[in-house]
């Protein structure tokens, strides 16, 4: 018979050894479907650190890819720490990106670039925030579901950008394709040390996230309604303003990472621009236990991962979706070794059991 | 050996690094009553789980009548018939008394319905209980499920029954009917089991006793051959001077005035009803009455946490009704409140002292920014203060002992030099040296000029702390009284009285 039971509180070193053997058994997993495909693990683990920080460009490539990864978790992280569950990060990217475009494709081109990038910069946070303003009223309003009202507006938003871009948006001068207009020069993020300056957003949306849960007063709001409702009412809390006023904070950053990535990678809007990071960010979140100077590791990381991930596709012929097989197997071990932090499992005989055959 | 119903070896149980027994020993002889006595988290409910079959020991073995039995469910246990009722009742309220009993229980062939209030009715006139098999579960009063739930497991054949704390939702009419049942039973030749931390009945209605302490069984004794001092020095593992002090506290005017008050729950009946009453500078004014008497919806209408829908309330003269917890606190209304459930409101668990402390600080600081400074300092002081057992003050509250969690919510309460100080079962789950504590911070409060609303459940404790006590019943005020001029049955009279002649009334105009 098998008995769950309930361990003692492990002190932080023995949590952080559980979790590292919980990545290299899920690396050595990982590895098992590798190598039943008929390939190498270890070269291929070699090749993703080869692939992502084996020259300067690579590691720019790599950086590239962390820069809105970075700013979304921590967008995702401020809704978590107050056990508010947005899913809707994909279509805040997305809301912010049209944000921006909104701007960049109406203002002429004889703005000066910083102030255009500020305007665009504060379109994109305020569409951002507004597709989160949604949910957060009806939470605080009605207390409707947020995990699945927020994942719905990601379709939402995403269908309406699609219908921009081959709609009314279209570029007439593209020939027929649906594209929209590529970004004049002025409304591009310029580079600075070799990438774009996105990633001096990047430290600093971590940075003021950093102070912002631990020192601020809002912050400490946000903790309090996370761990218990009935204490910060207790407390005089105004619960539904907080809820609105962190997830304006979530859907903002969410908006601003989608202004990077038209701005400075794609120089325009498409519909594709979210490219998953606004659920990958949920992922780093949480396995950065919501503390934003780890969630930013772990997303440099993840970062890794995906750019590494592409790298074997044309180094090795493997499909790069084995970089998100990894994703998740890391995932699921890491989840599950919360489970062995929180109980112990001990085998016991069943004494004077008849049905004990072996 | 004949006369041996169970008898526990050794029994030793852990949960993570906490020891909840440890090397117990127990033997409970048929036609006895053996009272299971000790503190809270002294491991007596542990004990009796493993008996019935929901615990499954670490080691140590088990006999009922002679044979070592292994159980790995509580199916186990009733088959070898062990039966027990746990302190919150596992009814369905919209089936009867007879649905209730059958549930669960395969068919008896060709067993018919009125067979089955015949088996009923027999069993109750056996052991003088008193039941309408075709009530229903939601028409009954608190000691009818009871006696419904002890109906259950008579019917599945259990001639060992465990009494989980069943006098703590009984009033004192309800505890006696409840003991001339046990004795019965006892009489019968049913071996019972009763679980309590209340003194006084452990005299009353056991024949031994059993005194466990930490996890550790200290002694089984006659009861005959001891008494209350003993027990508690058993209990505690020291003497304890069991005297509460009551002194005039210094008169001071009117500080909470409720007119007229009526709030209603969720259902849109009314969970308090036309609540008048004052509470005085330097007194401490109790409220008794049966568990879900209105009590929580007191206190939270005072502080602001639920809505009233009729009446006011006046603090010092100004109305704070339709005020929530934030306007109380931003008009500088000083009012502590200790609530029921310390760290599902007043406190949040997974934080440490100092951010605790905070929770009623940040308020009032300038900036957007916490400071934790003071918050840090204070936090400090009300641990030396208090005589709070904590590492530090950066440990999170959940980790400490239930006495100490509560010195924390207390501690930061009386910080705020509070006026009016509400408290909702403030020693619930405490051991008897915390409760003394908590006693005697509230008298120095009430020494202060503060007014004190003490919300107890143990009447004994009420009546000697207390200057006065109103008394609820279903939402209404039956009665304030002077604890000195009534006795404790005069309050368990009122604590029932009122609302049954009214339910009666009721019952003749339907």
């Amino acid at each position: 018979m098998i008995k769950i039971t309930k361990k003692a509180a492990l002190p932080k070193k023995q949590e952080a050894v559980i979790q590292v053997i919980a990545i290299i058994l899920s690396l050595a997993c990982a590895g098992i479907v590798i190598l039943a495909m008929g390939y190498d693990p270890l070269e291929a683990y070699y090749r993703i650190v080869e692939g992502s920080v084996g020259s300067t460009m690579r590691i720019e490539q790599t950086i590239t890819k962390a820069i809105p990864l970075i700013i979304v978790s921590m967008g995702i992280l401020v809704a978590f720490k107050m056990k508010f569950w947005n899913i809707g990060g994909e279509g805040q990217i997305m809301m912010g990106a049209f944000g921006a475009a909104l701007v960049a494709l109406n203002f002429p081109d004889t703005l000066p670039a910083p102030i255009m990038i500020l305007c665009m910069m504060a379109a994109s946070i305020l569409c951002g925030a507004i597709w989160a303003f949604i949910p957060a009223f009806f939470k605080a309003r009605f207390g409707t579901n947020e995990t699945i009202f927020t994942l719905m507006l990601n379709y939402i938003a995403i269908k309406f950008v699609t219908y921009l871009q081959f709609g009314p948006w279209k570029d007439p001068n593209s020939g027929g394709f649906p594209k929209i207009e590529t970004f004049s020069q002025n409304a591009q993020l310029p580079d600075f040390l070799g990438t774009h300056s996105g990633w001096i957003v990047a430290i600093l949306s971590v940075a003021f996230l950093y102070v912002y849960i631990n020192y601020t007063k809002k912050g400490y709001e946000i903790s309090v309604v996370g761990e218990s409702l009935e204490t910060a009412r207790y407390a005089g809390m105004n619960i539904k303003a907080i809820i609105i006023s962190a997830m304006l904070v979530s859907g903002g950053l969410c908006g601003l990472a989608g202004m990077i990535q038209i701005s400075a990678v794609e120089r325009t809007l498409t519909y594709s621009i979210s490219a998953g990071y606004g659920f990958t960010a949920i992922i780093t979140a949480w396995l950065g236990r919501l503390s934003p100077p780890i969630v930013m590791i772990v997303c440099i990381l993840f970062a890794m991962l995906l750019q590494g991930g592409a790298y074997i596709q044309v180094a090795m012929s493997i499909p790069s979706s084995v970089a998100d097989m990894i994703q998740g197997v890391i995932l699921f071990f890491v989840l599950g070794s919360e489970f062995f932090m929180q109980y112990k499992i001990s085998f016991m005989k069943r004494p004077g059991s008849k049905k004990e055959v072996a | 050996m004949q006369n041996i119903a169970i008898q526990m070896e050794k029994i030793t149980k852990s949960f993570g690094a906490l020891k909840a027994n440890e090397d117990v020993d127990l033997t409970v002889r048929k036609g006895e009553v053996h009272a299971l006595l000790g503190e809270n988290g002294a491991g007596k409910s542990t004990l009796m789980n493993m008996l019935s079959g929901i615990y499954i020991p670490d080691s140590g073995s088990i006999f009922v009548e002679d044979q070592k039995v292994t159980f790995t469910s509580p199916r186990d246990s009733i088959g070898l018939g062990i039966g027990m009722i746990h302190q919150h009742f596992k009814l369905v309220d919209i089936l009867t008394a007879k649905e209730n009993v059958v549930m669960g229980q395969k068919a008896k062939k060709g067993s018919r319905d009125k067979d089955l209030s015949k088996e009923i009715r027999d069993l109750s006139d056996m052991y003088g209980l008193d039941i309408d098999p075709d009530k229903k579960v939601y028409r009954m009063s608190v000691g009818e499920k009871q006696t419904l739930e002890i109906i259950k497991v008579l019917y599945r054949g259990a001639h060992i029954l465990i009494l989980d704390e069943p006098t703590a939702v009984l009033t004192p009419q309800e505890i006696e009917k409840l003991f001339r049942i046990i004795r019965n039973m006892r009489d019968r030749g049913c071996a019972v089991v009763i679980i309590t931390h209340k003194l006084n009945e452990v005299m009353e209605i056991s024949d031994r006793v059993t005194v466990l302490r930490k996890g550790r069984a200290v002694a089984t004794v006659d009861t005959a051959d001891v008494n209350v001092g003993t027990l508690i020095e058993m209990m505690v593992g020291k003497k304890v001077d069991l005297a509460i002090k009551k002194e005039k506290g210094q008169e001071a005017g009117e500080l909470l005035t409720m007119d007229g008050v009526e709030v209603r729950d969720k259902d849109g009946k009314n969970a308090l009803e036309n609540i008048s009453f004052e509470l005085k500078g330097g007194e401490i004014l109790g409220v008794a009455g049966v568990a879900k008497s209105g009590q929580k919806e007191l206190c939270e209408c005072i502080a602001g946490l639920v809505k009233t829908s009729k009446g006011r309330i006046f603090f010092q003269g100004e109305n704070i009704v339709g005020k929530t917890p934030g306007d109380i606190i931003n008009l500088g209304i000083r009012m502590g409140f200790i609530p029921e459930d310390r760290l599902g409101m007043g406190l949040v668990g997974s934080m440490d002292i100092v951010h605790n402390i905070v929770l009623k600080d940040y308020k009032g600081q300038p900036g957007i920014f916490l400071k934790r400074g003071p918050c840090a300092r204070k936090a400090e002081k009300i641990v030396k203060a208090l005589d709070i057992m904590t590492p530090d003050i950066y440990t999170p509250v959940k980790k400490l002992s239930g006495g100490n969690i509560q010195k924390v919510l207390l501690g930061r309460e009386i910080d705020s030099d509070p006026k009016v100080l509400i408290t909702a079962y403030p020693v619930r789950g405490l051991d008897i040296g915390a409760s003394y504590k908590i006693y005697d911070l509230l008298n120095e409060q009430k020494q202060k000029g503060v007014g004190v609303l003490f919300i107890g459940e143990d009447l004994d404790v009420l009546m000697s702390l207390c200057d006065r006590i109103m008394v609820l019943c279903q939402g209404e005020i039956t009665g304030i009284v002077d604890p000195d001029q009534v006795t404790k049955e005069d309050i368990g009279l009122l604590m029932t009285g009122g609302p049954l002649e009214e339910e009666v009334e009721h019952d003749k105009n339907n």
